[in-house]
């Protein structure tokens, strides 16, 4: 599956980081990282993710 | 054909309870009603970046799920009654909707205040509609601007006025201190501190009897005499459940729609309530029922009423223990952000800094019986992050019993 955050709207809430820890964490800087083209295993998680950002940045496109 | 879910209120809550029933293998018709004519959107930029004018209005509104492109919506209509017993709604077009499932979703509206005086230049925010207007009166230049009770509505809505240079911003509560309530004192009294250093000025301890002006308002009275001159009020004093038209159905709607502990209303199992205007025990804390405006709300509800609802439908068992959701919130005001988990109003009365101190980025821990019942961060990103690293000790905690 393929995963879009909008960086511009992303401002760092860390809630997708505790809905898919697999899929999303903070760099050394604090700073929003993720993996672009996560496992389909992991479609449940990045959906819920994707709910809960508050700024609503998570895009699932594929 | 297969009965109807009939979803009353399109926001949130009723957008996400729709896409539960969808997951939850749910495949029978749905209708969402919303008396909006938008279809859902995002609130809490309202008073946030969509005010401050740093995101478009466009941006608000939500990517509903692709399970759910085959629901009915029925916008710009409003359900003004119910009849449980004979399980339908009836619309404002007069219309009657036949149901096999009822999803409560119809949220809150501002509390108005009462007093006497004109009511142009009075706002409040709660739809995109009360942000378009309140952005076009806070941009007019010198702009005084008057903010009525210091939660945390109005303590977001002051900071953004001061970002968009209002000539004065006041703050005027009753309570000796912002957010005291949600908050207790520490944190409150830091939060005031740091309004005050970025420009809100405050009138604690102070109730509004009146509202001066002739066609609009120009001024603000306040209960020790003063008169706080203002070009736009904002009314910022709570809000009131939207549950009129259940009305005559035995439900108790003292404070929203009271639920079990799976979210059911009035006993039955057709009938469940989510996001704001449920008022749920939570099986994590007290088992007390209330309801809780968080964001994080309307999706934790969703999930589980849509579970119990299609279970119930299918003739299935749901097989999930008692709601008992970790209450997440958070407020942008200025350059600092406030992050909290967990329920820290029921452990107002023993408060701990566990990080960092009041004047900078702090984190307060908030006890009951001695345990830890919610964090608080106040200030930058490095308290958010402190905050999120007890989160998991909160989730882990075993239930309090009352
Ligand atoms: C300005 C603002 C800022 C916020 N900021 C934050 C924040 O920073 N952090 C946070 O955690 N939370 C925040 N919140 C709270 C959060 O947005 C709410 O908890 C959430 O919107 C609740 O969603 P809901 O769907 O339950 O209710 P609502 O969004 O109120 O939706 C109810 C819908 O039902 C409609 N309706 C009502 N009656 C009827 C009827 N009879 N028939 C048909 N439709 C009806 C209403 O018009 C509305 O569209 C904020 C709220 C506001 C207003
Ligand atoms: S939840 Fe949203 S805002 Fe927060 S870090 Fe993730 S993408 Fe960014």
């Amino acid at each position: 599956m393929k995963v879009v955050v909008d960086m511009n709207q992303c401002q760092d809430h860390g809630q997708c980081v505790f809905a898919a820890p697999d899929v999303f964490r903070f760099d050394d800087d604090g700073h929003l990282a993720y993996v672009p083209d996560p496992d389909e295993s992991l479609r449940e998680q990045v959906e819920e993710a994707a709910d809960v950002c508050p700024l609503q940045a998570i895009r699932i496109e594929a | 054909m297969s009965a109807t879910v009939v979803v009353a209120g399109a926001s949130l809550a009723g957008l996400r309870a729709a896409e539960q029933l969808r997951a939850a293998g749910w495949e029978g018709p749905i209708t969402l009603v919303g008396d909006e004519p938008h279809m859902p959107y995002n609130r809490p930029p309202l008073s946030k970046e969509v005010l401050v004018g740093k995101a478009p209005f466009e941006s608000l509104a939500f990517r509903p799920r692709a399970g759910v492109a085959d629901v009915s919506w029925r916008l710009g209509t409003q359900v003004v009654a119910a009849d449980l017993e004979r399980r339908v709604v009836r619309l404002d077009s007069g219309e009657t909707l036949p149901y096999g499932g009822l999803v409560v979703a119809t949220g809150m509206r501002p509390r108005r205040l009462r007093c006497p005086g004109p009511l142009t230049g009075r706002h409040t925010v709660r739809t995109l509609d009360d942000a378009r207007g309140l952005r076009a009166a806070l941009t007019r230049p010198g702009a005084r601007v008057v903010v009525v009770g210091a939660g945390f509505i109005g303590c977001e809505v002051a900071a953004t006025a001061v970002a968009l240079g209002a000539a004065e911003v006041t703050v005027v509560d009753p309570l000796p201190l912002p957010m005291v309530g949600p908050l207790g004192e520490l944190l409150a009294t830091s939060l005031l501190k740091r309004h005050e250093q970025r420009g809100v000025r405050f009138a604690l301890g102070a109730g509004v009897t009146a509202f001066e002006g002739g066609d609009r308002v120009t001024g603000v009275v306040l209960s020790d005499g003063r008169v706080l001159p203002a070009d736009v009020v904002v009314e910022s004093v709570g809000s009131v459940a939207n549950t009129e038209w259940l009305d005559g159905n035995g439900l108790d709607l003292t404070d929203g729609v009271l639920t079990d502990a799976h979210l059911r209303a009035g006993g039955r199992p057709d009938v469940v309530a989510v996001g704001d205007v449920a008022r749920f025990p939570n099986a994590r804390y007290d088992r007390v029922p209330r309801r809780v405006e968080h964001w994080s709300i309307p999706t934790d509800t969703a999930k589980h009423a849509a579970r119990v609802l299609a279970a119930h439908l299918t003739g299935g068992d749901a097989g999930l223990g008692p709601f008992a959701p970790l209450p997440t919130f958070w407020s942008d005001q200025h350059d600092f952000r406030l992050q909290s988990f967990g329920a820290p109003a029921l452990g107002r009365d023993d408060v701990r800094v566990l990080d960092g101190d009041p004047d900078g980025d702090v984190l307060a821990g908030y006890h009951a019986d001695g345990r830890l019942v919610g964090v608080v961060a106040l200030g930058g990103p490095a308290a958010a992050t402190a905050a999120a690293r007890y989160r998991a000790q909160l989730l882990q905690q075993p239930a309090l019993t009352a």
